[in-house]
């Protein structure tokens, strides 16, 4: 309940918080929500020796759809804004379906989308849709930004690939190439409870057919799961049974569960491939599934 | 005239609580909102393995860190004969550890410094160096060959067993099974629970040298215990001690034990001369304080073909953790387990019980529960409803026909117990109107074509409640009684302070209902007050669900007896002998002329003002209650749910409870704790429990892994209710608090296991977690919980 | 936060820096020397002395000290006193006006919407959040609204009922 000591500065420019980052040349984390961050080091889990507050800069609390219909999620975009946002809920099913499954309502007021990508939680739902999207995090450092892709992003269990001195300011949701379609379902045993599996399911769809799927899991592995490849036998195919059932099938073998008291490896393989067949029937028009 | 009694706030009224006023402000006041001045905080640094010598203990870095006032280890401890303290089941219980931790979590050293955060930066660097054992995590292990000694403090002491015991007529029993048609046998194991009050324990011990007199504020939900305890343990007198009790955030039976933290915050404080606190944190609360369950369940039941039961036997083995520090006041080693089946007509029964020490945090009997009743009548409704299907019967007909019909009363259970009132087959019926029963099966069919699984499960109980008559009660040699103490100032208004201890129950309001009814002021005339050994009467404390059958009946008698004094003074008032004043609510009067009369208002100020001749002044008295009998409340519980076979995933569709707790004092209080007992028998039956890896680490030290359902999982409860009334108890209650935790958890298995019951499934240990149900599902078997829980792959 | 005097402590801690912050408290605007890592909640509680804020769990989990951070319910464990600076906050103290209750307040006294009261301050200003945004919310929405906040005593139906009854009223009054 009791963090220990730590320096604190509240930078007004990104530059700036670069520049303190830079100077302590490892040390110091960056604060945005706090709510992975803060309980860590209520338990001591975490004891770092400089916070870098990135509350205090003006302009990072966006999130838009650009003109060429891709989607910007700034640093302290909280994950209550997405699951409110009216633009969210018509142009990005997976994020609109994945934002209030989200920790709790009260975390969700606070809490980041881009930090809790950061976080890189193997359970964490943010970095599972993300993945699923084929997004990317736009990272500066004291050299400029630079994009990292979220498949070479997240490297494992709480591990990302930003430089010490690089503060993720942005993702990057690319333009459908078609219509969006997606969807998330996670099974918690309670609000706010991590996933024992959760799927993240990004469909880009031309007419009746899949012209890109993305799917990526979370809290069956050591790390984000990016079943995208075991997801590519639906590329250019209809969402016939007989396809979601290939691609459930296909994705549940890209899991890597353990079993632990959550379930066994086996029962959190099922759970995957339920959801995968449970999002790709839902998202299959009348027309298909009749086919 | 009478009045209304419903106006003045009496029996029956769903009065709004009073207590309220401060808590919905922000203005309650708990342990840790009172500040003193001078006053220092403490930390524990706890062992993080679950079994190890201590090889040494360095701490000389933790005093280096300014703003530190004092740092204790089990061997400071030791030089004042501290180190270890007798627990309420007559064990003992290493305070900080000296020689070997035994559980995740004991407490090892202290730190008392300016401010906690301090004291936390100076427990880290504590250098604690453990040479690592074995870690046994359940009565298995506990009881191998060659299985480590946990408690080779203990002389004596050869290997894990805490007891063996046993009731019951074994030869009866086993006459029966030789006479059944069918032997219907169920094994299940009641997983580790934490009652997990949403404040944790905590303590400011202020020691005042120069009156030589230790106040302590915590969080107890018995201070008169604690206080007979701290003379007991710190050799001070008892007119020296003050336990002082404020509002408590929940206690749920966990705020009953008495813990090492409050006991190093005493020695702090005496040794610093100043007010030392100590609030624990989240963890220390779940991984080290009082739980509940953790017992393996064996059981048959010796049937006749035609549905009666012959006879009952059953084998439990309980788990107790490093120290067997139950908090229970009976003479029977397994607390109340033999109340299993009281409310079954069954004609011979036998138990046999034996408890193990584990690597585990002690404790036992805490939560919500009369001392194993939990258990008991868990298990009894698991095989009654194993033992129906195995005789392809429906489960209300069995039900029905043994269970103990309402023209049997006062009936003596096969273990001795003696229940004394109920109607069960009543209760049973509007239970199974409202969850629809004849409608279900025509329900269940209809579902099974959606791909969905219907499952609706039934529990039936009476439990003992208000632990007890003196005869077979006590805690550490003191009876189980309780007490009030009631002053009418000459307003005609008045306090009340009983040896009970409110922990959300409502005592200020429902405690002021039965003084209305007894003596027809209104209750919010009457002041309660609870908690603070100097002012409050010697009672037990709250917890089993006895304030209202034993404080509650010491409430009524008390009023009486100063109702027999107010009617003296109204004879004399009225100018007529005693014999010629009758009593109607609030009011005497002369029998032969209705309209001389006069109020209690008018005797109380005549108490105080204008009393016969020889009468000693004042308005005021105490009593003392031992109640002859324990009292027994009757539950109906059904729930249905909906399984999903995909994913194991169950939703509950409806929960219907049927309550006799005899006469409600305060209806919306009452059904208040049935549906807070309802959702802790949800949440055990669905996510809540405290499990062990192989190494003896507690999994469900924290809320990310400790589950308590939120508003969201948490279903709708529909509650309908019988009154009869207890033929004991002087208002004829017979208490509630925890009828539902007890009877619920059982009606939830019941219907997930007959949701998947087509496949074989007879049990499915709690919490019923979806991989749990959907291995049922895909197996046809049996699912046990029992630690240590399997990792990797 | 005006005294005659400050004693200086006889061992000061060692070289602790403190930063100034103002926040405005319920309507008030406070000034108070914090040490970076103390956490917003046991500022409110310790440094300003308003007690309602409660203290739960340790993992950001329980909700008991949820306040309002510009009008948007957070965890203020979860939050360093210093992050406060500058900003509004409102409490359970901030509730309540001299003279009336807030109709929430009633509402869970009402319907028994508490038994020990420790999750009280929290629920309630979860519920204030909510009805500010949805003033007509359904059984459904309010479940969701406070499944962020944990209650150990009343099984929430009263809750529910408690923060039902509150809308109602907070709509007539609006009409």
């Amino acid at each position: 309940m009791y963090p220990s000591r730590f320096g604190y500065e509240a930078p007004k420019t990104v530059e700036e918080a670069i520049a303190i980052l830079d100077a302590h040349g490892g040390e110091a984390k960056i604060l945005a929500g706090g709510q992975s961050l803060v309980p860590m080091m209520k338990l001591r889990f975490a004891s770092p020796e400089m916070l870098v507050d990135l509350n205090t800069i003006a302009g990072l609390d966006f999130h838009r759809v650009d003109a060429d219909g891709s989607i910007h999620i700034g640093a302290l975009c909280r994950h209550e804004d997405l699951e409110k946002s009216e633009v969210i809920k018509k142009s990005q099913p997976t994020i609109a379906a994945a934002a209030s499954l989200v920790a709790d309502p009260i975390v969700r007021a606070r809490g980041t989308f881009v930090g809790s990508v950061c976080h890189a939680d193997p359970q964490g739902d943010w970095a599972a849709a993300l993945t699923a999207l084929g997004g990317h995090i736009v990272a500066q450092g004291p050299k400029g930004t630079r994009d990292i892709a979220m498949k070479d992003f997240v490297i494992g269990p709480f591990q990302n690939t930003l430089a010490f001195n690089e503060i993720a300011i942005e993702a990057v949701i690319p333009a459908p190439k078609g219509i969006a379609r997606g969807g998330y379902l996670k099974l918690e045993r309670r609000v706010g409870d991590f996933a024992t599996a959760s799927v993240a399911v990004s469909l880009d769809m031309v007419g009746d057919t899949v012209a890109r799927a993305g799917i990526a899991l979370a809290g069956v592995g050591g790390r984000t799961i990016d079943a995208t490849a075991a997801a590519s036998v639906l590329n250019g195919k209809k969402l016939t049974a007989e396809n979601i059932s290939l691609a459930a099938a296909a994705v549940a073998a890209a899991a890597e569960p353990r079993t632990d008291h959550r379930g066994s490896a086996d029962y959190k393989r099922q759970i995957v491939k339920t959801f995968v067949e449970r999002i790709l029937t839902g998202l299959a028009t009348p027309s298909q599934k009749a086919a | 005239m009478a009045l209304d009694e419903i106006k003045i706030g009496g029996l029956g009224a769903s009065r709004r609580r009073v207590e309220d006023n401060r808590f919905i402000r922000g203005k309650g006041n708990y342990v840790d909102d009172i500040v003193l001045p001078g006053m220092l905080h403490m930390e524990l640094l706890r062992s993080p393995v679950a079994h190890a010598r201590i090889k040494s203990i360095d701490v000389s870095a933790a005093w280096e860190v300014p703003g530190v006032r004092l740092v204790l280890t089990g061997e400071m401890m030791a030089a004042r004969n501290l180190a270890w303290m007798p627990t309420l089941s007559y064990d003992t219980q290493a305070v900080l550890a000296t020689d070997k931790v035994r559980f995740q979590g004991q407490e090892v050293a202290a730190v008392i410094a300016d401010d906690p955060y301090i004291a936390k930066d100076a427990c880290q660097r504590i250098v604690v160096e453990y040479e690592q054992l074995p870690a046994i995590v359940n009565p298995l292990q506990a009881m191998a060959a060659g299985a480590e000694v946990i408690r080779d403090d203990k002389e004596n002491q050869e290997g894990n067993k805490v007891f063996d015991w046993e009731i019951g007529d074994k030869s009866a029993t086993d006459k029966a099974f030789a006479d059944a048609d069918v032997i219907s046998k169920m094994e299940c194991h009641y997983p580790r629970s934490h009652p997990s009050p949403m404040e944790t324990c905590g303590s400011i011990a202020d020691y005042n040298r120069a009156t030589g007199k230790l106040t302590v504020y915590m969080t107890s939900q018995a201070p008169h215990i604690v206080r007979a305890a701290v003379a007991m343990v710190a050799e001070l007198p008892e007119h020296m001690i003050r336990i002082v009790s404020p509002d408590l955030g929940g206690g749920f039976g966990n705020k009953v034990p008495i813990y090492p933290g409050y006991v190093v915050s005493i020695l702090a404080s005496i040794l610093l001369e100043c007010p030392v606190k100590w609030i624990e944190d989240k963890t220390g609360n779940l991984i080290s304080t009082g739980f509940g369950r953790d017992v393996y369940l064996q059981g048959e039941l010796a049937l006749r073909k035609d549905g009666k039961i012959l006879g009952m036997r059953m084998k439990t083995i309980s788990d107790h953790g490093a120290f067997y520090a139950d908090a229970q006041p009976s003479k029977f080693k397994i607390g109340l387990m033999h109340s299993t089946f009281a409310a079954y007509d069954i004609p011979a029964a036998h138990l046999f019980s034996t408890g193990y020490y584990t690597n585990k945090a002690p404790g036992g009997v805490a939560y919500r529960c009369s001392f194993r009743v939990t258990e008991a009548m868990f298990f009894q409704e698991r095989m009654i409803h194993g033992a129906a299907n195995d005789l392809g019967m429906d489960q209300a007909e069995f039900r029905r026909m043994n269970l103990v019909k309402d023209d049997m009363f006062p009936y003596r259970t096969a273990f001795g117990f003696l229940t004394d009132s109920g109607q069960y087959g009543k209760c049973l019926d509007i239970g199974m109107k409202a969850i629809g029963y004849d409608t279900f099966q025509a329900e269940k069919a209809e579902a099974r074509k959606r791909g969905k699984l219907l499952g609706l499960g039934i529990s039936t109980m009476t439990e003992p409640l208000g632990a007890g008559n003196s005869r077979e009660y006590d805690i550490l040699g003191i009876k189980m009684f309780d007490s009030a103490e009631l002053r009418i100032h000459m307003s005609g208004k008045g306090i009340l302070r009983t040896g009970a201890m409110n922990q959300g129950q409502g005592h200020q309001t429902t405690w002021a209902q039965i003084v209305a009814h007894e003596l027809g002021i209104p209750a919010e005339d009457i002041t309660v007050e609870e908690g603070d050994t100097d002012t409050a009467p010697f009672g037990m404390g709250t917890y089993a669900s006895r304030s209202t059958p034993v404080a509650g009946a010491a409430v009524a008698m008390v009023a009486r007896k100063v109702r027999a004094k107010a009617r003296k003074i109204a004879a004399h008032l009225l100018e007529v002998s005693e014999e010629d004043i009758e009593w109607e609510l609030g009011r005497f009067y002369v029998r032969s002329n209705k309209e001389r009369g006069v109020t209690i208002q008018d005797c109380a100020m005549a108490a105080y003002s204008n009393l016969p001749d020889g009468m000693e002044p004042g308005l005021e008295n105490n009593a003392y209650y031992d109640p002859p009998n324990l009292t027994w409340p009757f539950a109906a519980y059904f729930v249905k749910v909906e399984v999903d076979p995909e994913t194991g995933v169950w939703d509950v569709l409806k929960v219907v409870a049927v309550d006799d707790c005899g006469v409600r004092i305060n209806p919306m209080v009452v059904e208040g704790q049935i549906m807070g007992g309802l959702t802790e028998a949800y949440a055990m039956s669905s996510m809540q429990y405290q499990t062990y890896d192989e190494e003896g680490n507690c999994i469900g030290s924290n809320y990310m892994d400790y589950l308590l359902p939120t508003a969201w999982e948490t279903p709708g409860f529909e509650l309908y209710e019988v009154v009869t009334p207890c033929p004991h108890h002087p208002i004829g209650a017979k208490g509630v608090g925890e009828c539902a935790t007890v009877a619920g958890p059982a009606a939830f298995v019941n219907a997930v296991v007959d949701a998947v019951g087509h496949t074989g499934v007879r049990n499915i240990d709690m919490p019923m977690m979806p991989n749990r149900v959907y291995e049922a599902l895909q197996t046809g078997k049996d699912i046990s919980g029992m630690p240590p829980v399997k990792m990797g792959d | 936060m005006t005294s005659l005097y400050d004693e200086v402590a006889p061992t000061p801690a060692a070289d602790v820096p403190t930063r100034r912050i103002t926040l405005n408290v319920n309507g008030e605007d406070r000034t108070v020397d914090v040490e970076p890592r103390l956490l917003l909640a046991h500022l409110i509680r310790q440094g300003l002395k308003m007690t309602g804020t409660h203290t739960g769990c340790d993992t950001t989990n329980c909700g008991a000290c949820t306040i309002l951070f510009e009008g948007r319910p957070i965890k203020s464990c979860t939050m360093l006193a210093v992050q406060a600076d500058g900003h509004n906050i409102e409490t359970v103290e901030g509730m309540a006006s001299a003279s009336e209750l807030h109709p929430i307040q009633e509402g869970f006294k009402e319907e028994h919407g508490l038994h020990c009261g420790f999750c009280t301050p929290g629920m309630m200003l979860a519920a204030k959040a909510l009805l500010a945004e949805n003033p007509d919310p359904t059984e459904d929405e309010i479940r969701w609204a406070l499944s962020g906040n944990l209650c150990r005593c009343t099984g929430y139906q009263n809750i529910v009922k408690s923060v039902l009854w509150a809308a109602k009223k907070m709509r007539a009054e609006s009409n």
